[in-house]
């Protein structure tokens, strides 16, 4: 034990991960873009492309349908705030975020739900047939990606005996040995899946699709312009980099922080970036490879991925 | 052998397209506001295809317009403008005045060959209604039938400011 750490250099961690991950989720996207481009013998978008796009979204009017409510403009707002709550009390950088304490596995869950639902929700608000479909599609898979992502990290809380995630992280850095275990490659499998489905990426859904019988995530959007577009587009890449972090972090736990400290936050900075990286380059590297699913085929998928969870969280409960 | 052609296709195939020359004022005006990002909603409002097949060969590798922060949209909503090709049939005068419509302001035109710009070969035809410069206001014009690829990305560029 080498001390707590002071609120205010708590405080100071957490706004930190939440400017990195505002930052970090443009520009992941604009690398995974790059990466993509490249592989398909294009030079491709510089990679700070979909900050240009932001700015300028940014900008612009904001649009209504005619019939729409209130929600409408809200679900955006609470899209980005969820995420960036995850942001601000889940474990990226360090193992002692502010609020640490709040960032349950089931807490983390339901917040990434709370904002898919608004979403579904403004896209029912629209009125058209679009978006109700596009609500309906994104609600059925998120029925499915939700329970698998929960059962996957549970798989990881069963041997360190807890579900606060800042906790489970510091217990893998004590005992690297759970790292290779069979329980944690299952849910590993089970974790990769669900964050392509829940991060609308091919070969679930194709975020550049023009085909609107073929769209999941952009059916939902088709309505929203300028400042809204760029905050769903915002929230929807922050998304991503919160995900890929958990995904550093609860299966490669070397180099996030587990003490307090400029010199380790640092180093945990650099190291967080790189992996993070590293996955959406690999991400992208797939999704060159890959074509999209039918959509009746896309439940079979995220069936497997809970089936391995659930094989996870057995395994692991036999063990222990 | 096939390493180096990875890494030929690594570096990109893209055609150098040299500076796009200084267009008109509303020209200049989009890319003070739109500064390295424009999305269009193309709409064919009559074409025989041959301007549909230029445009979609701006994104390939060669032409590569991506680079240039230059996306179509599949939204009116998500758009900074709209890519109008072929002269406006009779059917397709109202869905082009509701799409620009659904355009948040401020929004461009581009007019893209010569059917777009004063109806080419159609023009008198009995299903025409007229350019599409009679129908909505336009911004900007790419002669052509059709138009050379490089033409349009240069267009586009101007309009980008990249």
């Amino acid at each position: 034990m080498s001390g707590h750490p002071s609120v205010v250099a708590m405080t100071a961690n957490s706004l930190l991960q939440v400017i990195l991950v505002i930052l970090g989720g443009p520009l992941l996207l604009g690398l995974m873009r790059k990466v993509r481009c490249r592989m398909e013998g294009r030079a491709g978008p510089p990679i700070r492309q979909p900050l240009l796009d932001l700015r300028k979204l940014a900008r612009r009017e904001r649009t209504r349908p005619e019939e729409s409510s209130w929600i409408f403009p809200l679900a955006p707002v609470v899209l980005a705030a969820t995420i960036l709550v995850v942001a601000a009390i889940a474990p990226m950088l360090t193992t002692r975020p502010a609020f640490g304490w709040a960032a349950d596995l089931f807490a983390v869950v339901f917040l990434f739900l709370l904002g898919s639902v608004f979403l579904a929700l403004g896209a029912l608000d629209t009125g058209t047939a679009f978006g109700g479909m596009g609500a309906s599609r994104a609600m059925t898979i998120g029925a499915l990606t939700e329970p698998a992502l929960l059962v996957a990290i549970l798989a990881l809380s069963v041997p360190a005996r807890t579900s606060n995630l800042p906790a489970i992280i510091s217990q893998s850095l004590d005992h690297p040995a759970w790292l290779a275990t069979p329980q944690r490659v299952l849910a590993l499998v089970a974790f990769v899946i669900v964050i392509i489905a829940e991060s609308g990426r091919l070969p679930v859904d194709n975020p550049a699709t023009h085909l609107e019988l073929t769209m999941i995530h952009e059916a939902m959007v088709l309505e929203y312009g300028g400042p809204d577009l760029a905050l769903v587009k915002l929230a929807e890449s922050m998304r991503l980099v919160v995900l890929f972090t958990l995904l550093a972090n609860l299966f490669i736990p070397w180099g996030i922080a587990g003490a307090p400290g400029p010199s380790h936050l640092a180093l945990s900075v650099v190291a967080t970036a790189g992996k993070v990286a590293f996955l959406g380059i690999a991400m992208a590297a797939f999704e060159v490879t890959v074509a999209k699913l039918r959509l009746f085929r896309v439940p079979e998928l995220l069936a497997g991925a809970f089936v391995l969870a659930v094989l996870a969280v057995v395994s692991a409960l036999v063990v222990a | 052998m096939r390493l180096q052609s990875l890494f030929t296709r690594m570096r990109g195939l893209a055609l150098d397209m040299g500076d796009p020359a200084p267009g008109p004022p509303v020209v200049q005006d989009a890319a003070k506001r739109l500064r390295g990002s424009l999305q269009l909603r193309h709409v064919d409002a009559g074409s025989c295809n041959g301007c549909e097949m230029e445009i979609a060969s701006i994104f390939s590798p060669v032409y590569d317009a991506e680079r240039f922060g230059i996306r179509l949209e599949a939204s009116p909503r998500h758009a900074d403008g709209l890519l109008v090709t072929g002269p406006v049939t009779r059917n397709m005068a109202d869905p082009l005045r509701k799409t620009l419509e659904a355009v948040p302001r401020p929004r461009v035109v581009v007019a893209v060959g010569d059917c777009a710009r004063d109806c080419g070969v159609f023009r008198g035809a009995y299903g025409v209604e007229g350019a599409v410069g009679d129908i909505v206001p336009v911004d900007l014009e790419v002669p052509g039938c059709p138009p050379d690829p490089a033409a349009i990305v240069n267009a586009l560029r101007g309009l980008a400011g990249t």
